[in-house]
């Protein structure tokens, strides 16, 4: 399957990576290499066959469903490129 | 005595526990091993007062008695586990400066046993690589060289720091994570061994996730022997990943007898690839020899599915990626764009990522995002988590047959140098991942031996997969093939 620029414009829209517009072009013909060669899973026979969920034949773990840490306000915010005022602040998102 | 930078774990712990050597003496010399090596760029992060003060503490603690085997012994840390205040990037440029304020459970526990810390390892950004080529600090250098030949080779990827670090003796052991063959192929590139473990055998809390049904952290180290200690200190269940077992850890050590009288390997047909050099050929067949000369049975298999294995992973692994990669998104941590004038949140999220991811995550957090939109979900992702559900199930088969482990090459060529994929097409490159990337899609625990060197000079190894959760007997075998092997070459030192 050959991927075209278009595509590639949304598939990095959606992505939330700006890619410039010259270098869609050399982006697509890469897709279209790599799903090129992903097509190779259309010949295999997957009838009857369900989608791995777990690679384990294991039940998930489960906790009671408390509180088991919290209060780390300072801790959690340490990392931010911009905190203020006990919250991680952003260009405006609403008018 | 000299050479401390060359102790295996094993004896590093004996001399430790016998007082013939001081952690604080251990660590001294790996230091400045460490320092004289910056050309092999393997240790991207130095925590040379960590070091010191955990060795410290690791020889009060010797000479009260009763230490576990990792006490004193120093160790490099992949850049992908979070360590507590210390730099853990997954070598992105988007994760600059990030220090995190938890520390990983596998590092958690390793400390807990008193080892040392001596810095961050290189890798491929995200883990996505099979060269150490697109890793933010630079590529990492593998310290074998071809025979007359002065050009720098790659140590593979993902972990190629941590396969450096070791076969140049910087450090006594590594840790690793292999999502398709991260920990074993790089070992195989620089005569080392290195075990990926069953999925789910070590808790991957705290390890920047790339793929998250695939990821598992393992060791590497100088023998299977250190891999057995190492395996032993980082694995068991952790209530902070559900998807850890919780099943009892062997004492993966104490299983290693050498005596795999009566064991069945297989040897699948599916990996006699076109076009796979003679000498990989030759010492496969060589490998198999010495495991039935050691009583094992020998038998051909068949594991149909396998030329599927490389396709599937490629949608899986970049679907989870895209997942798992959408928190870097210049809020909560790491690095965020410069903004223009009138910018808005998305023009924040599209430049962060931009500017913070390198070509390869990009392409594949791109191409993950493809296969899971609407449309082709069905088309792309559900058909390969069927195929994945095939290729478990030929192995299920097969040891359901009887057979106990599996041996096959661990890569397709010994080491390449930096820089000759520059210009190949990414498929290209994914064809590292061809004989271990099987392993992970089906959660199995597979192994890499060193077992010879090709007409270069140049280290080659084997790889044996084994039944899940048996990897005290996988490495039993493993450490038959090794006493068979006998590969005792290292690089000369030219760094």
């Amino acid at each position: 399957m050959s991927i075209d620029i278009e595509t590639a414009r949304k598939v990095a829209k959606l992505a939330r990576i700006r890619v410039e517009p010259d270098a869609l072009p050399a982006l697509a013909a890469e897709f279209s290499a790599i799903l090129g060669f992903i097509e190779q899973l259309n010949e295999v026979d997957v009838n009857g066959i369900e989608p791995m969920t777990s690679v384990t034949p294991m039940r998930l773990k489960r906790r009671d469903d408390v509180v088991t840490d919290g209060n780390q306000q300072a801790a959690v915010l340490a990392n931010a490129p911009d905190a203020r005022e006990g919250f991680f602040a952003v260009p405006k998102v609403v008018e | 005595m000299t050479d401390l930078t060359k102790l295996t774990i094993a004896a590093a712990r004996d001399a430790l526990r016998n007082g013939d050597v001081t952690s604080v003496e251990l660590t001294e010399a790996c230091l400045k091993a460490v320092d004289a090596a910056a050309t092999l760029n393997a240790f991207v992060h130095k925590t040379p007062e960590i070091a010191m003060a955990q060795a410290k503490g690791a020889d009060n603690r010797l000479k009260l008695g009763m230490s576990p085997d990792l006490c004193g012994i120093p160790l490099g840390i992949k850049d992908l586990f979070c360590t507590k205040r210390v730099p853990s990037q997954a070598a992105s440029r988007i994760l600059e400066g990030f220090k995190p304020e938890y520390e990983s459970t596998v590092t958690d526990k390793l400390f807990t046993a008193g080892a040392v810390m001596l810095g961050k390892l290189n890798m491929d950004e995200f883990a996505m690589g099979s060269s150490n080529e697109t890793s933010c600090y630079g590529n990492a250098v593998n310290p074998w060289r071809a025979a007359n030949d002065s050009a720098n080779l790659t140590p593979g990827g993902s972990s190629g720091g941590s396969a450096a670090a070791v076969a140049a003796d910087l450090c006594l052991g590594a840790t690793g994570t292999d999502t398709g063959g991260s920990i074993r192929q790089p070992a195989a590139f620089v005569g080392i061994t290195g075990i990926k473990p069953t999925y789910g055998r070590v808790s991957r809390w705290g390890i920047v996730a790339f793929a998250s049904s695939l990821d598992q952290a393992g060791p590497m180290t100088k023998d299977v022997r250190d891999a057995a200690i190492l395996l032993g200190a980082m694995s068991g269940h952790d209530p902070k990943d559900s998807t850890s077992a919780d099943i009892p850890v062997p004492d993966f050590e104490a299983m290693l007898t050498g005596d795999i009288r009566g064991k069945t390997i297989g040897i699948p047909k599916e990996y006699r690839m076109d076009g796979m050099p003679d000498e990989i050929e030759r010492l496969w067949a060589t490998g198999a020899a010495m495991l039935r000369d050691a009583g094992a049975q020998i038998v051909d298999i068949s594991l149909p599915h396998t030329k599927y294995a490389l396709p599937a992973y490629y949608v899986i692994a970049p679907a989870e990626a895209s997942s798992n990669l959408a928190r870097y998104d210049g809020v909560r941590f790491g690095h965020r764009a410069k903004l223009a004038q009138g910018d808005g949140i998305t023009e924040m999220y599209e430049k962060t990522r931009a500017e913070g991811f390198g070509a390869e995550v990009q392409r594949r957090v791109m191409v993950g995002t493809y296969v899971l939109s609407a449309g082709f979900y069905d088309a792309y992702y559900n058909r390969a988590r069927r195929v994945r559900a095939l290729i478990k199930r030929d192995f299920d088969e097969v040891f359901a047959a009887g057979v106990d482990a599996i041996l096959t090459p661990a890569t397709p060529s010994s080491a390449f140098a930096l820089g000759s994929m520059a210009d190949a097409d990414p498929v290209e490159m994914y064809l590292n991942d061809v004989f271990t990337v099987t392993v992970n899609l089906a959660g199995l625990p597979g192994v890499a031996v060193p077992a010879g060197l090709d007409a270069k000079g140049l280290p080659l190894g084997l790889q044996l997969i084994g039944r899940p959760w048996e990897e005290a007997d996988l490495l039993n075998i493993a450490y038959s093939l090794e006493g068979a092997a006998d590969f005792v070459a290292k690089p000369a030192k030219w760094w």
